[in-house]
């Protein structure tokens, strides 16, 4: 990126041929830096054609006036798919609902991702086997979790919930209708606190253990080791797990789709853009929508790169 | 190190907060406890899933749960059509075919790729991870429709070859960070060695980086045979009826109701299965996948 940056590891293999490399260990003729491209190619091409292409036909089309069910009224609308999106009601609850999905997940499985990772981070008996049944939830294909808990666990009748209530004698409640969002946050919530779990046990054990013996040995309470120790040292470890949930948890489709079907303010704006495509099969407003849900994850984004930069840095300058 | 050293400065503090050596025996066996009431706590619902998918419909509908009520594969044999004729058969044969070939696809592709841009990097190689990442973090959904569109105009809607190339796409990005992080582990001194030898490119990948990175090869395709095996919205869109997809498949239980809730169970349960065990497989790579290689 600068020519600051420290060459990649292998330099002093490539000073056999210093004549035709530059100062930075990178070949200077053509043929030999196209040589080195080679292997790169066929994957930055399939990416471009298969990821970007599709973007550039997004934008175009969000200038058009394009819906399948008015076949004859199409042409250039300059801004008017852009400003139907932000007149649209709909869609700035959705926008609400993305927001709040996405953040309250993300916090919720991360604080129980961190506890978690804490208690797992001990020596106790059968520790694997604990972590195997924490992991679990995860590898759950999402439509099938999302399914089991809509119908055997939500269930006003027949759920698991309302039955073991029902053995105290408590009588529950239709958790779906009464709480859709809260539904489908906390069946989320069950699945991502896995990943949080597993990305900050493996920031727990990179600690250096040394420094926390000295420091236990110091009198350091377990508390104020926890505070001025290990919270500044699972920082990165935080933002990186939080950053890389909330990419997965904004596009989330399958649990809304499947829990509540996008119904009772749960439409986040993957799902909404889904209808817009599929029931009103608008293509020019449904790509408006497009664009901005890009433009606003390339903002939030924008962070998210610092933040793996940084980790490459470190490894750069290692 | 030992205690007598730090004690005589610190003797207060050190007698009231004992350090994590000496936190007394009843501390660690409640905490060690509660990590196992948590354990027991996520994997509850999927118990309760396989148990309920092993019930009766009738047991599995009763509104007291039924944890001792008689085993039974009913559930599992109206899954497979036993009454109703349904055959989820095609749909799990359509997942295999994309999860397996995109995965051979992207690792075919990462492995050159990730090379590029660890062994012999080329100039500006970070730039070009960022690039691969930031295909990940744009939404999938503002890509969908000119696909949908373009797989309408080449008549390939429906088409398992067109879902199975959009799936090596979602997960290119992941396998070359993944598979980069476990290139750079590898000690330069030993390409040095073998460009010493007269290895060429070739030689070097066969002989040396592919024994060397397999396990973390193996890995990376078990992670995006998951990915692909998941992925929903997609399958949901651009196909129809004959490539359609396990989870597509499961959709058509989403408004089902009760009385056929062991078949729900059986049904979640078996597409599901794959990637448990696809994951447990790949356990101990799983946090260099699932953070793109960035934690180890």
């Amino acid at each position: 990126m600068t020519a600051t940056e420290a060459p990649p590891a292998t330099t002093s293999a490539r000073t056999i041929r210093a004549s035709q490399t530059d100062a930075q260990g990178y070949p200077t003729e053509p043929r030999a830096r196209w040589i080195r491209r080679a292997p790169l190619v066929p994957a930055f091409v399939f990416m471009i054609v298969v990821t970007q292409l599709p973007f550039v036909a997004t934008l175009v089309i969000s200038f058009f006036r394009w819906d399948a069910f008015r076949p004859d009224d199409r042409g250039f609308a300059w801004f008017d798919n852009y400003v139907n999106v932000f007149v649209d009601a709909d869609m700035r609850a959705s926008v609400l609902t993305t927001i709040t999905l996405t953040v309250s997940v993300v916090l919720l499985s991360l604080v129980l991702g961190l506890g978690v990772a804490l208690l797992l981070n001990r020596k106790f008996f059968g520790r694997s086997l604990v972590r195997t049944m924490i992991i679990a939830p995860f590898l759950v294909v999402p439509v099938a979790a999302a399914l089991l808990f809509k119908h055997a666990i939500y269930n006003p009748t027949f759920g698991l919930i309302n039955g073991v209530l029902g053995w105290f004698g408590l009588e529950g409640v239709d958790w779906i209708t009464q709480f859709p969002l809260g539904s489908i946050i906390f069946q989320l919530v069950w699945q991502w606190t896995p990943f949080m779990t597993l990305i900050l046990l493996a920031g727990l054990q990179s600690r250096d253990h040394e420094v926390l013996e000295a420091a236990g040995l110091d009198g350091a309470s377990s508390w104020q080791m926890f505070v001025f120790m290990t919270l500044p040292h699972m920082r990165r470890y935080l933002e990186l797990a939080g950053l890389l949930g909330a990419i997965y948890i904004v596009q989330n489709f399958d649990a809304v789709f499947t829990i509540t079907s996008g119904s009772l303010g749960t439409a986040n704006l993957p799902y909404t853009i889904y209808q817009t495509l599929f029931t009103a099969q608008n293509y020019g407003l449904a790509s408006a929508q497009g664009v901005l849900v890009v433009i606003g994850t390339i903002i939030v984004s924008t962070f998210a790169l610092r933040s793996v930069s940084s980790l490459l840095k470190e490894e750069a300058s290692r | 190190m030992t205690a007598v050293a730090a004690a005589p400065t610190r003797r207060v503090r050190a007698a009231s907060a004992p350090g994590r050596s000496r936190e007394s025996r009843g501390t660690r066996l409640g905490l060690g406890l509660a990590a196992w009431a948590v354990g027991l706590l996520f994997v509850l619902p999927l118990v309760w899933m396989v148990l309920t998918s092993l019930h009766s419909e009738t047991d599995a509908a009763s509104p007291s749960p039924q944890v001792f009520a008689p085993l039974t594969l009913e559930g599992y044999r109206e899954f497979f059509g036993a009454a109703s004729g349904a055959n989820p058969w095609p749909a799990l044969i359509n997942s295999l075919w994309a999860a397996g070939v995109s995965t051979i696809l992207v690792v075919l592709l990462a492995v050159p790729a990730a090379y590029a841009l660890s062994v012999k990097p080329v100039r500006k190689w970070s730039d070009v991870m960022f690039f691969f990442l930031s295909t990940k973090f744009l939404p999938a959904v503002a890509g969908l429709m000119p696909l949908y569109l373009i797989a309408g105009r080449l008549q390939i809607l429906d088409n398992i070859w067109f879902l199975l190339i959009i799936y090596a796409a979602m997960n290119l990005p992941i396998a070359v960070w993944m598979l980069r992080s476990f290139l750079v582990d590898i000690p330069p001194a030993l390409f040095e060695a073998a460009s010493l030898d007269g290895a060429g490119l070739l030689t070097t990948l066969r002989r040396i980086i592919l024994p060397i990175i397999s396990p973390g090869v193996a890995a990376t395709a078990l992670i995006c045979f998951i990915f692909a095996w998941n992925e929903m919205l997609f399958a949901r869109v651009l196909t129809g009826v004959t490539a359609n997809t396990a989870p597509v498949y499961l959709t058509g239980f989403v408004t089902s109701q009760g009385q056929f809730l062991a078949q729900v169970c059986a049904a979640a349960t078996v597409v599901s299965l794959p990637v448990l065990i696809a994951g447990f497989a790949a356990q101990d790579k799983l946090v260099q996948g699932l953070s793109m290689g960035a934690v180890k």
